[in-house]
């Protein structure tokens, strides 16, 4: 079996100015190839206006195991969240 | 010629091409080399027969006896095609297929750019949204005309036969004739012999990017844009694409 | 459903003292609907059953491509001939994200079209069975895609989070497919008396092998028992057989189409339709090998595969020697 094209990870941002998003991923020689194979496969309904592609490899992701440390603590910072605090109905919309 | 009969030929020319290379290239849905390319190549199908509706629904507009673009898609024979024989030949190996794209993807690109200037506003709306989709056929081809020239040794050989075999085809998008001069007079078209020079200096920069050798050879098959002389091929597509429409005349699909 | 007789691996539904601790802690996300991601631990027999499940469903979708694609250059109209393109590319596609999905288990998209040119995985039988007329095409999209999208739209919420988020997209995607086989269902059934003829052979040809797409009855199946409980099969097939035929049965109706089972007939008391199992000798053949189209299908994926090679070859040279160039650019700065 001949070597097979790298694997890459797609990431589109939409019309509405939100950030990149994961959308999936594709086979390619290189980044240019990816580009426009992304563009074909991950954009035939409009989807996008930007695209950006990153070798799966190279992707470091945190690992299961931390996922505990890693997100837990924010479980706690509750005051992070706008419906921590209580504003009185006459203040109007904030 | 009237002016009408003239603008008329000169629309089907251009809805005859997208219509039968899009045809083509349609006939690799499913059997590409990569799912990656498949979709691809679909895509650039699609982008041509959306791109014949408009040639061929103006071109019935223009003709005026009612003919829609389908009417002119299904129902007309070989010898009324209007395209170049380049678009007709059959697809060959996938290296045929997207140097035959590049080489004209090239050509279309060039034309579409002049075209958007037309003194008809409608040649000029669909130029406009047609140019859009040709810069970037022509940037996939080319950049796959590239990648298979400069590969492995089998690639570039395949991609110089293909070369060899096509390039005799080239020469006809660049004829002119009554009706190119007619679309000259009135500001329509530009005179196809005038995109060579521009044409050129694009396929020149790839192909060597490929390292590919233009042929010496000026020889230049022609006949189908006029409809004298199409290849023998034109016909077998018909068949199949025409099959429906002539074997139960009448009915909506 | 593009997934069918997808052998489930281990030997059935583990009870809670069975399971070793890391069983334990899977089968409670499973339960409480958490996603299960590439790096998490799971269960060995999980994820061989999963790469078999989604490598089957994407080989029907590349292989489903060619039934279809049997009629692009031949499409009656210029409209139906880019609509009909679209679609199949679309299932291009399909199968593109779900390798991609059963890649993130470990195993590459090469393997897996080797063990489908090998014979050894398989692929859905409904691709087995030949498009003759134009009206097939509208009777795939209508019934072909329409049982598969009863089996598409649960498997949005299985466990297994890349699996889970391609069935998503494809959903997404393939609301138009069945959408525009109805269509040309009505034009052909409105249409001339050649056309009607045709919508009724379409539907007498497709019927029972859209029955079968579902699979045989598994709901005393230990196998079907484990992925369920895994969260990868979502309904049993007969659950997901008689909703294909209680909507089915209306629409055929509206069509002024008749449906080939003479035992077909609404039950008050089930509070569903009553219909006649297809062959399911038939169905085992076609699996073996012996459906009207399995060594044509076959062929053809293997030619464009083999085709293909100096093709992929080609341009990964081409992407290797362009980064050696720059990589030899950079040493010399």
């Amino acid at each position: 079996m001949s070597k097979e094209w790298p694997l890459w990870e797609i990431f589109i941002r939409g019309q509405h100015g939100m950030s990149h998003r994961h959308v999936g991923s594709l086979h390619a020689p290189d980044e240019e190839m990816a580009i426009k194979n992304a563009r074909d496969v991950y954009t035939r309904r409009n989807e996008g206006v930007s695209i950006w592609v990153v070798e799966a490899k190279h992707i470091a992701a945190s690992s299961p195991e931390e996922k505990g440390p890693l997100y837990e603590p924010s479980n706690s910072k509750v005051y992070r969240h706008p419906t921590f605090f209580d504003i009185p109905d006459e203040v109007g919309h904030m | 010629m009237t002016d009408q009969d003239a603008l008329f030929q000169f629309l089907l020319r251009m809805g005859d091409n997208t219509l039968v290379l899009g045809h083509r290239v349609s006939e690799w849905c499913g059997v590409s080399p990569v799912l990656e390319e498949d979709i691809a190549l679909a895509n650039t199908a699609l982008d041509m027969i959306g791109q014949t509706q408009f040639w061929l629904g103006l071109a019935g507009e223009v003709e005026g006896k009612g003919r829609s673009a389908d009417d002119l898609a299904f129902l007309r024979d070989v010898w009324d095609f209007r395209n170049v024989l380049l678009v007709e030949l059959p697809n060959g190996d996938f290296g045929q297929t997207l140097m035959r794209q590049f080489l004209f993807d090239a050509w279309a690109s060039t034309m579409l750019g002049r075209l958007m200037y037309s003194s008809d506003k409608r040649v000029a709306d669909i130029a406009e949204k047609a140019s859009k989709e040709v810069a970037y056929h022509v940037e996939r081809s080319a950049d796959t005309v590239v990648g298979l020239g400069d590969g492995t040794p089998e690639s570039h050989a395949k991609m110089q036969a293909a070369l060899d075999l096509l390039y005799p085809y080239v020469g006809e998008l660049f004829e002119s004739d009554a009706v190119d001069a007619a679309m000259v007079s009135a500001g329509i078209a530009p005179d196809p012999a005038s995109l060579r020079d521009d044409y050129d200096t694009l396929i020149k920069r790839v192909l060597s990017e490929a390292t590919l050798n233009v042929p010496a050879s000026k020889f230049t098959h022609k006949g189908g844009r006029t409809g004298y002389m199409h290849t023998e091929h034109l016909g077998h597509m018909l068949t199949q694409m025409q099959w429906l429409q002539r074997a139960y005349p009448g009915a909506t699909w | 459903m593009y997934a069918q007789l997808v052998k489930t691996a281990g030997s059935g539904v583990k009870s809670r003292e069975e399971m070793s601790e890391n069983e334990q802690d899977f089968q409670d996300r499973v339960d409480s609907d958490q996603k299960i991601e590439p790096k998490d631990w799971m269960p060995d027999d999980y994820r061989a059953t999963l790469i078999r499940q989604i490598g089957q469903h994407a080989h029907s979708e590349i292989v489903g491509q060619l039934p279809e694609g049997n009629w692009i250059t031949r499409a009656p109209t210029l409209e139906r001939k880019a609509i009909l393109l679209a679609k199949v590319q679309d299932e291009a596609g399909h199968g593109l994200y779900l390798y991609c999905a059963a890649e993130t288990l470990g195993v590459t998209r090469d393997e897996l079209t080797e063990e489908l040119l090998s014979g050894r995985m398989k692929y859905s039988s409904i691709f087995n069975y030949p498009t003759l007329n134009w009206a097939d095409i509208g009777a795939v999209g209508w019934l072909v895609d329409g049982a598969a999208i009863m089996n598409q739209v649960p498997l949005q919420r299985t466990s297994y989070g890349p699996y889970s988020r391609a069935m998503i997209r494809i959903c997404k995607e393939e609301s138009f497919h069945q959408r525009q086989g109805y269509d040309i269902m009505m034009k052909m059934a409105q249409g001339t008396e050649a056309q009607k003829k045709m919508a009724q052979d379409a539907l007498n040809r497709l019927w029972y092998p859209s029955l079968m797409m579902f699979g045989p009855s598994d709901k005393d199946s230990v196998h079907s028992a484990q992925s369920l409980a895994w969260k990868i099969k979502i309904d049993t097939n007969d659950e997901l057989r008689q909703r294909f035929v209680d909507q089915t049965v209306p629409q055929a109706k509206y069509l002024g189409l008749t449906i080939p089972d003479e035992n077909l007939k609404w039950n008050e008391e089930r509070g569903a339709h009553d219909y006649s199992d297809p062959n399911w000798a038939e169905f085992f053949d076609v699996i073996k090998g012996n459906g009207p189209c399995n060594t044509d299908r076959m062929n053809t994926r293997i030619k464009a595969w083999e085709d293909g090679a100096w093709v992929r070859e080609g341009l990964m040279a081409h992407a290797d020697k362009k980064a050696a160039r720059k990589q030899a650019m950079t040493a010399a700065e």
